[in-house]
C-alpha cells in the first residue's frame, strides 16, 4: 500500500526530502536559544558584563533568524509536497478510473469512488504534510532538548527521563482505547450521514407517506448513538490533558526542590535552572505532539488503504496487441456465449446463447424483469467480457477490435440516463465531439427530443 | 471525529453578518447548555490562574528562596519545601479545573452536534418538496457533513482555547505590569509588530482559502459528475477528454492549495521567531536595567518576566491560528441558519381525518379503527362540526399550475373522478402527467382554480391527513435502508408480517423475495442497489398495497416491469382498489387501456378524454398514440 502511494510522490521529491531537512534544522537553532539564554543570566547580568549580554543577545537573533528561514523554508516545501502529492493521487486515480471496465466499476460504488477522490485523498494530504513537518520535527525536538538538560546537568535531567518514560506509558493506554471507539464511531458517523441523504433523496416518499415524524424519531435515536459512542471515545482523549499538567507541573516542583538546593550547593547556576525549565516543556510537548501525529496518522490509514485499493485496481478489459480499428460491417454473432458477473460460474446470468443478426436488420429483444436482456446488449460493445464462448461483430471477435473504435461504432442509449453539465448542444456532442449544431438539430428531431428543447430557456 | 472534510465550503462568498451569525450561534449553544458554559468559564479560570501562580513561584524561588539562602551559613530549606507544596496545591486544582472543564465540553460539544443534526433534520422534513427541488442534494448533505464539522471544530477547540487565551493574556499582562513596566512596554511593542504580521498573512492566506474552497467544490462537482455518469463516459470513449479536462482543474486546485497552505504554515514560525527576538530584546533591556539598578529590576523578577514573555506569545500564537477555523465555523454556521430559516410548508388545513361508523342514519366519530373514514370538517363560522365520509371524490376546476409564477405548465385543467373510478393519464413525455399527480397531494399548491376532494377544498384539509388518504407509487423508485419486511411496512407501521406478505404477494413480489439471500430479512442498501429496477418497483407497489389507501395513485408504477408481470400486478390491484379511485399515469397504453376514463394531455392542456374505445373512434391524438405504439405493446 505505502509503495503504491508512494509512487505519486514523482515530481516533489526534492521538497519531500527539503521539509524534514529544514524543520530539523529549526529545532536545532530553537534549542540553542535557552542555552544562550543561560548564557545571558550566568555570565552577562551576574558577572554585570553588558558586553557578553550584546554579544550572546546577537548570536540568540542570529539563531532566531535563522530558525524562521528554516521555518518559512519547512513550510514552503511541506505545503508544496503534501498538496502536489494530493494532485498527483487524485489525477493517478481518476486517470486509472477512466480505464475500468464496467465490471470494475461495478465493484466499487458511486459514493464510494467520489469520496475515495475527495475526503481520503484530503485526509491523506494532511497526513502527509504533519508526517514531513512534524514527524521528524517533534522526536529531533524531543532528543535536542534531552541531550541539552542532560548537557546542562545530567542529574536533574534524569528527572525529565523518568517523567517521560512514564507519560508516554500512560498516553499509550489512553490513545489505545480511545482508538477502539472512535473506530467504533466513524461507521455509525457514516450510516447517519447515509440516511440523512436517503431522505433527502426520497423527500417524496416520506411525505406521501407522512412519515417525517417517524423518520425524525428515527434519526433522533441514530444521532443519540453517536452523542454516546463520541462522548466514550472523547472521555479518554480528555485525559491526555490534565496527565500533561501533571507531568509538567510535577517536574517544574521537583526541578525546583532539587534545583534550589544545588544551587545553595553551588553545583548548578541560576541561569541554568531557567533553562532546564524552558527544556522541560520543549520535551513534553514534542512527546504530546508525537501521540497526536500517532493518531492522526492510524486514522488516515483507512484513507490510504482506500486510494491504494482504486489505484492498484487493473482493469479486466485490456486492448489486444495488434488491434483492429474499422468495424466492417454490422453483422453480429453470439457463439456459445456464457456470461456471469462474478468469477461463479454456476451465477451465470446468459447461458448458451447463439444468435446471428445481420447488417441493417432491426432486432428488439424481450423477456421478463431482470432475464438478462441489457446484460446480452452489454457484450456487444464489450462493456463486459464473456466468460464463455465469443462475440462476433462485423465478423471478428470484439476482443480483437480497439476498444475505443468498438465502442465508437456502436452506439448504446443506457437505462439509466445520465446528463453532464454543459448546454444541450454540449451534451449532444458527447456522441461526435465535431458535430456541427445543424447535424445536433438533425438528430434531436429524429430522436423527438426537438420540441422540448426548443420549450426551454 | 471525522477527518476534515473539505466539501463544498464558502463559494467564495463572504459572510453577510458574521457578529449576527456569531450571536446567533453562541445563543444556540447556550440555549441548551448555558450552565455548562458558566461553569466552564470559571473552571477555565481556576486552571489559568493556577498556572500563572505557578510562573509567580519561579520569581519567588530565586529572589526569596534561593538568593537568601546564598548568603545564610546555614541554609534553612523549611521554608522553601512549604512553598512548594503550597504551589503543589493550587497545581492540583488547576490540573482537576482543566480536567473538569475539558470532560465537560465534551458534553457540550457532543450535545451541540446532536442537537443541531435533529434540529436541522426535523425542519428539513417540513420542508416543501420546492426546497428540493432548487437545493442540490450535495449542497443539502454538505451542510450536514462538512458545516456541521466546522460548528464542531469551534465549539470544542476555537471557543475554550479563546477564551482561555484571552485570560491567560490578560493575567500574564497584568503580573509583567507587576513585575516590570519599561520590559512590559517593550513586549507589547513587539506583540504589536507580531499582530500586524500576523493579520497580513491572515488575510493572504484567507484570500487563498476561499479561492482553494472554490477549486475544490470544482474538483468535488466534476468527480462527482464523473462518477455517476461513469459507464457513459465509457460507452463514449470520452476517458480521454476527461482526463484532460480533470487535469486542467485538478492543477488549478492544486496551486491554490499549495499558497494557502504556504501561508498558514509559515504563521506558526513567523509568530515563534519573532516571540524569541521579543524574548531577547526583554533579556537584553531588563539585564541592563538591572544591571545599572535604575528601576530596581531584580534577577528574579528578570527571569520571571522572561518566562512571562514567553508564556504571552504562546496564547497570542493560538489565537492567530484559530482565527481561520472560526472564519470556517461562521461560513457553516450561517449556511446551518439559513437552511434552520427556510420556510416550512404551510399548512392551514384544519378538516382532519378520522374513524367513524354509523348510528342510526348518522355518522359518529370513533376512537377505534373502524374500516370507515371521514373528514371532521369543523366550520369556521359557527363550530359545527360535519362529517362528510372519505369517498375519493377528485375534482379539479380550472386548476393553473407553474412551478414558477412567470411560467405556467398547466392550464385549465377540469377533471371529475367518481369513487371507484380508474382515471388514466397518458401524453407524451412532458406534458404535465406526474405534475397533475402531484397537485392532488399538495406537494405543490396550484395558483389558480380549485382542487376539491369529497367536496372539500383541498386547502382546507390538513396535508398529513390528506396524504395519509392518498397511496402513491412515484415514478423515482426510492428504498430505504432496512429490511425488506421493514420497506413494505413503510407504507403501514403497525402491520403484521402476515399482513407485509400479503401485500408483497399481491404485487406479486413475494416470489422475488423468497429467492433472496434471506427472504424477507434481507437487508437492502443504497436504496436497493443490489435489485433490478423492476423488483424495486414491486416491492414500492407492495408499500403502498399495504396501507390501503382509499385513492391511489400509481404514476409510471410499472414502467419496468415486464408486461406479463404488469398484468398480474394490475389485477391484483384492481381487486383491492375495487370500489375505490385510483389514477394511472404510463406510457405503455396497454397499461392503461382499461380505465374508466383516460385523460390525454399534451403541453399542460386535456386534449381527449374518454374510455379506450371512444378515444380510438375520435381518431385523435389518442388514438395516433396507441396506434403508433401498437408494435412496442
Amino acid at each position: 500500500m505505502i509503495k503504491t502511494l508512494a509512487a505519486q510522490i514523482k515530481e516533489f521529491k526534492k521538497e519531500s526530502v527539503l521539509t524534514p531537512i529544514f524543520m530539523v534544522l529549526e529545532v536545532v537553532f530553537e534549542t540553542l536559544i535557552p542555552l544562550m539564554m543561560a548564557s545571558i543570566i550566568d555570565d552577562g547580568v551576574e558577572a554585570g558584563n553588558m558586553r557578553h549580554i550584546y554579544m550572546v543577545g546577537g548570536c540568540m537573533i542570529a539563531a532566531a533568524l535563522g530558525g524562521l528561514f528554516c521555518g518559512i523554508m519547512g513550510g514552503k516545501f511541506g505545503a508544496r509536497a503534501s498538496t502536489g502529492f494530493a494532485r498527483n493521487l487524485r489525477q493517478a486515480m481518476f486517470d486509472n478510473i477512466q480505464s475500468f471496465s464496467f465490471s470494475n466499476l461495478d465493484k466499487f460504488s458511486t459514493a464510494g469512488l467520489v469520496t475515495r477522490l475527495t475526503t481520503d485523498v484530503t485526509n491523506v494530504q494532511m497526513a502527509y504534510q504533519m508526517l514531513l513537518r512534524i514527524c521528524f520535527r517533534a522526536p529531533v525536538s524531543m532528543i535536542c532538548a534531552m541531550s541539552m538538560a542532560y548537557f546542562i546537568n545530567a542529574r536533574l535531567a534524569s528527572v525529565y527521563m523518568v517523567a517521560l518514560v512514564l507519560l508516554a506509558i500512560v498516553l499509550f493506554f489512553i490513545i489505545r482505547r480511545a482508538m477502539k471507539y472512535f473506530q467504533l464511531a466513524f461507521p455509525k458517523y457514516d450510516e447517519l450521514n447515509a440516511s440523512v441523504q436517503e431522505n433527502v433523496s426520497a423527500i417524496r416518499v416520506v411525505k406521501a407517506y407522512v412519515r417525517e415524524d417517524y423518520e425524525t424519531s428515527k434519526l433522533k435515536k441514530a444521532s443519540q448513538a453517536i452523542y454516546d459512542i463520541f462522548l466514550k471515545a472523547e472521555k479518554n482523549v480528555v485525559l491526555n490533558m490534565p496527565v500533561m499538567q501533571f507531568t509538567v507541573y510535577t517536574c517544574i516542583l521537583l526541578i525546583s526542590w532539587l534545583g534550589a538546593k544545588m544551587i545553595v550547593h553551588s553545583e548548578l547556576t541560576t541561569g541554568e535552572l531557567m533553562s532546564l525549565m524552558t527544556y522541560c516543556m520543549n520535551i513534553l510537548m514534542s512527546l504530546m505532539m508525537v501521540a497526536m501525529i500517532f493518531v492522526m496518522m492510524s486514522m488516515s490509514i483507512a484513507s490510504a488503504r482506500r486510494i491504494s485499493e482504486v489505484l492498484e485496481e487493473k482493469s479486466d478489459l485490456t486492448n489486444p496487441d495488434n488491434p483492429i480499428y474499422d468495424v466492417p460491417n454490422g453483422d453480429i454473432e453470439f457463439r456459445n456465449v456464457d456470461f456471469s458477473y462474478y468469477k461463479d460460474e454456476s451465477k451465470a446470468v446468459l447461458r448458451d446463447i447463439n444468435l446471428k443478426i445481420k447488417a441493417g436488420e432491426t432486432v428488439g429483444i424481450l423477456g421478463g424483469t431482470g432475464s438478462s436482456k441489457t446484460s446480452l446488449v452489454n457484450l456487444i460493445s464489450r462493456l463486459y467480457d464473456v466468460t464463455k464462448g465469443s462475440v462476433l461483430v462485423g465478423g471478428h471477435d470484439v476482443r480483437e477490435y480497439d476498444m475505443d473504435s468498438l465502442r465508437n461504432q456502436v452506439a448504446v442509449v443506457l437505462q439509466k440516463n445520465v446528463l453532464f453539465s454543459g448546454t444541450v448542444l454540449d451534451n449532444l456532442r458527447w456522441g461526435d465531439a465535431n458535430a456541427t449544431e445543424e447535424e445536433c438539430r438533425r438528430v434531436c428531431r429524429l430522436a423527438c427530443a426537438d420540441e422540448f428543447i426548443e420549450q426551454m430557456p | 471525529m471525522p477527518g476534515p472534510m473539505h466539501g463544498r465550503m464558502p463559494k467564495g462568498k463572504k459572510i453577510e453578518n458574521p457578529g449576527l451569525v456569531f450571536k446567533r450561534l453562541m445563543g444556540y449553544v447556550a440555549k441548551s447548555y448555558a450552565p455548562h458554559l458558566v461553569i466552564v468559564a470559571v473552571l477555565i479560570l481556576i486552571s489559568v490562574l493556577a498556572n500563572v501562580q505557578g510562573t509567580m513561584f519561579i520569581q519567588r524561588l530565586i529572589d526569596d528562596y534561593i538568593m537568601p539562602m546564598l548568603s545564610a551559613d546555614a541554609p534553612d530549606f523549611h521554608p522553601l519545601a512549604m512553598a512548594i507544596l503550597r504551589v503543589a496545591v493550587f497545581y492540583a486544582v488547576g490540573v482537576a479545573a482543566a480536567y473538569a472543564y475539558n470532560r465537560i465540553m465534551i458534553n457540550v460539544t457532543q450535545g451541540v452536534l446532536r442537537n443541531l443534526r435533529n434540529d436541522l433534520f426535523s425542519h428539513m422534513e417540513t420542508l416543501p418538496i420546492k426546497y428540493f427541488d432548487t437545493h442540490s442534494h450535495g449542497d443539502i448533505m454538505s451542510v450536514y457533513t462538512n458545516d456541521t464539522d466546522t460548528i464542531r471544530q469551534m465549539v470544542s477547540q476555537s471557543m475554550p482555547q479563546v477564551f482561555n487565551s484571552a485570560i491567560t493574556i490578560i493575567s500574564v499582562f497584568i503580573s509583567m505590569i507587576i513585575l516590570s513596566v519599561p520590559l512590559t512596554l517593550v513586549t507589547l511593542v513587539m506583540i504589536a509588530v507580531m499582530l500586524v504580521i500576523t493579520k497580513k498573512t491572515a488575510g493572504l492566506s484567507g484570500r487563498y482559502f476561499l479561492q482553494q474552497q472554490k477549486d475544490l467544490g470544482k474538483v468535488n462537482g466534476f468527480i462527482e459528475e464523473m462518477m455517476e455518469g461513469q459507464k457513459v463516459v465509457k460507452v463514449f470513449c470520452h476517458e480521454e477528454e476527461n482526463i484532460k479536462q480533470f487535469k486542467e482543474i485538478n492543477d488549478n486546485l492544486y496551486h491554490s492549495a499549495d499558497r494557502a497552505n504556504y501561508l498558514v504554515n509559515i504563521v506558526g514560525p513567523v509568530n515563534m521567531q519573532l516571540g524569541n527576538v521579543s524574548y531577547v530584546v526583554c533579556a537584553i533591556v531588563g539585564g541592563a536595567l538591572a544591571l545599572s539598578g535604575i528601576s530596581g529590576l531584580t534577577l528574579g523578577e528578570l527571569a520571571s518576566f522572561l518566562t512571562f514573555n514567553k508564556s504571552f506569545n504562546g496564547p497570542i500564537n493560538q489565537v492567530s491560528q484559530q482565527f481561520n477555523s472560526i472564519v470556517m465555523a461562521m461560513a457553516g454556521a450561517e449556511r446551518i441558519f439559513k437552511m434552520m430559516d427556510e420556510v416550512p410548508e404551510t399548512d392551514e388545513g384544519y378538516v382532519t381525518l378520522v374513524n367513524v361508523k354509523e348510528e342510526g342514519g348518522r355518522l359518529v366519530e370513533s376512537a377505534e379503527r373502524t374500516g370507515r373514514w371521514a373528514w371532521r370538517h369543523e366550520h369556521q363560522a359557527n363550530h359545527a362540526v360535519d362529517y362528510v365520509e372519505l369517498k375519493g371524490d377528485v375534482v379539479f376546476d380550472g386548476v393553473d399550475f407553474g412551478y414558477n409564477d412567470d411560467k405556467i405548465v398547466l392550464h385549465d385543467v377540469k377533471l371529475y373522478a367518481q369513487p371507484g373510478q380508474k382515471i388514466a393519464f397518458v401524453g407524451s413525455t412532458g406534458a404535465g402527467k406526474t405534475t397533475i399527480t402531484n397537485l392532488i397531494n399538495r406537494f405543490y399548491d396550484i395558483q389558480d382554480g380549485k382542487i376539491r376532494y369529497d367536496g372539500i377544498n383541498v386547502n382546507k384539509i390538513k396535508k398529513a391527513e390528506l396524504r395519509r388518504s392518498l397511496g402513491i407509487v412515484l415514478q423515482d423508485t426510492h428504498l430505504f435502508t432496512g429490511t425488506v419486511m421493514d420497506n413494505i411496512r413503510y407504507g403501514k407501521l403497525d402491520a403484521t408480517d402476515e399482513e407485509v406478505i400479503a401485500a408483497a404477494k399481491l404485487a406479486n413480489a413475494d416470489g422475488f423475495i423468497r429467492h433472496l439471500p434471506d427472504g424477507y430479512d434481507t437487508v437492502l442498501t443504497g436504496d436497493g442497489a443490489n435489485l433490478s429496477q423492476g423488483q424495486r418497483q414491486l416491492l414500492a407497489i407492495a408499500r403502498a398495497a399495504i396501507a390501503d389507501p382509499p385513492v391511489l395513485i400509481l404514476d409510471e408504477a410499472t414502467s419496468s416491469i415486464d408486461t406479463r408481470t404488469e398484468r398480474i400486478v394490475q389485477d391484483g390491484m384492481d381487486k383491492l382498489m375495487n370500489g375505490r379511485t385510483t389514477f394511472v399515469i404510463a406510457h405503455r397504453l396497454s397499461t392503461v387501456k382499461n380505465s374508466d376514463c383516460i385523460m390525454v394531455l399534451e403541453q399542460g392542456r386535456i386534449i381527449e378524454r374518454g374510455t379506450h374505445d371512444q378515444l380510438i373512434d375520435e381518431k385523435g391524438k389518442y388514438y395516433q398514440l396507441y396506434t403508433g405504439n401498437a408494435i412496442a405493446t
